[in-house]
């Protein structure tokens, strides 16, 4: 019963929590006031949306979340030290662009949207497109001798950790 | 010293705009101008906020939040419109 | 105290703004479509986020302001990035590039923006 009634409020916990912080943020001071309003809006919201998200999306290990965020944020720092030296140093005619295939093994459309926003953010390559059937991600990747390790660093590195967290 | 490196911020976003404008005018392709479009947004929000911080106000904040939302939102408006032939089906 | 937040505030300026250059500069040099989509939208997120976070940092320590605002705008901006990205792409891929000049698959269905297939057989469910 106080299930139901929680989950009539509350449709999207991690929602409603985002736009407290939202709202917070946005307002940029921390009074009594504020914070209602923000719980007010953090309810309102998920409950006049519902209709569009029906499921919620599920995080299985928090903790791995931020772990990931915070390789993710390294590897943005390296990714454009990366770029910076491919665009002052490299003639266009020396650089070798390449367009790499990776199968993925994700299945939830949450899992895939993170991973190919990942790769886009990440040294040198980004997502152009994903098959019809969604098991297959078409990567440019900015100067590459070797497309196999791309490949599979994006696999080892991203894929991987992203499984541990959704699935 | 931070106003040195102020300057000198405000002379890269600019030129950086500057540059932009080129690729807009001579550019190979109507996606190249939606690209430099991107980037002269990009690189407006980061004027705004170097000219907050000479200025020492806020207010530049909500401002650039604003360009950034338009930006983002006519971007995709103008891909959907090259991808589709119009924007809401 | 105020020396070492002067010296980060300037270097975090610095590396900002010359990301923000580099980025433009990019988007003139590189010479394909697909590789000028490279430079902007990687160079740019971390030019404005250099900015950013020099600001916080002076708002704290010289004005004696908290103020978080900055962390809203850098976390929208790193998460429009690889969308804008990837619709610029798609938009390019469906004017100027052919189906033949990609990779294959590897799979039963062709590429998303080339190939349609029924709601049926849709293998996400999207509702």
């Amino acid at each position: 019963m106080l299930g139901a009634i929680l989950r009539r409020v509350f449709p999207h916990p991690q929602l409603t929590a985002f736009l407290v912080m939202i709202w917070l943020l946005l307002v940029n001071t921390i009074t009594p006031g504020n914070l209602l309003l923000g719980v007010i809006l953090g309810i309102l919201i998920p409950g006049v949306t519902q209709p569009f998200w029906p499921d919620r999306p599920r995080v299985r290990r928090p903790l791995r979340a931020i772990e990931y965020i915070l390789i993710v944020l390294w590897d943005i720092c390296v990714a454009n030290v990366a770029v910076a030296r491919i665009i002052l140093f490299k003639s266009n005619a020396d650089t070798q662009s390449r367009w790499i295939v990776v199968p993925i093994e994700l299945r939830s459309p949450e899992a895939i949207t993170i991973l190919a926003g990942t790769i886009t953010m990440t040294p040198g390559t980004v997502t152009a497109m994903l098959s019809a059937d969604a098991g297959h991600l078409l990567v440019h990747c900015l100067d590459t001798d070797d497309p196999d390790a791309v490949r599979d660093e994006i696999k080892d590195r991203y894929e991987r950790r992203l499984k541990e967290i959704f699935e | 010293m931070i106003t040195y490196a102020l300057y000198f911020a405000v002379a890269c976003f600019s030129i950086g705009l500057l540059l932009n404008l080129w690729r807009i005018r001579f550019a190979p392709g109507v996606v190249d101008r939606i690209l430099a479009l991107d980037t002269m947004v990009v690189n407006a929000i980061a004027l705004l906020n170097v000219y907050g911080i000479l200025t020492g106000t806020a207010v530049y904040f909500e401002v650039s939040l604003l360009i950034a939302m338009f930006g983002f939102v006519s971007t995709v408006a103008y891909c959907r419109f090259i991808l589709r032939g119009n924007i809401i089906e | 105290m105020e020396l070492i937040a002067e010296i980060v505030i300037s270097l975090m300026l610095v590396i900002g703004g010359l990301f923000g250059l580099l980025g433009s500069w990019g988007l003139v040099k590189l010479d394909d479509t697909m590789r000028r989509l490279h430079a902007p939208t990687k160079a740019t997120t971390l030019g404005v986020g250099g900015v950013l976070i020099a600001s916080m940092i002076y708002f704290a320590v010289f004005l004696d302001r908290i103020s978080l605002h900055e962390l809203l705008i850098t976390a929208f901006l790193l998460i429009t990035a690889p969308i804008t990205a990837n619709f610029v792409a798609k938009a390019h891929m469906h004017r100027d590039v052919k189906e033949r000049d990609l990779p294959k698959t590897g799979g039963e269905y062709g590429w998303a923006g080339y190939d349609e297939i029924g709601d049926s057989e849709q293998p996400i469910d999207t509702k």
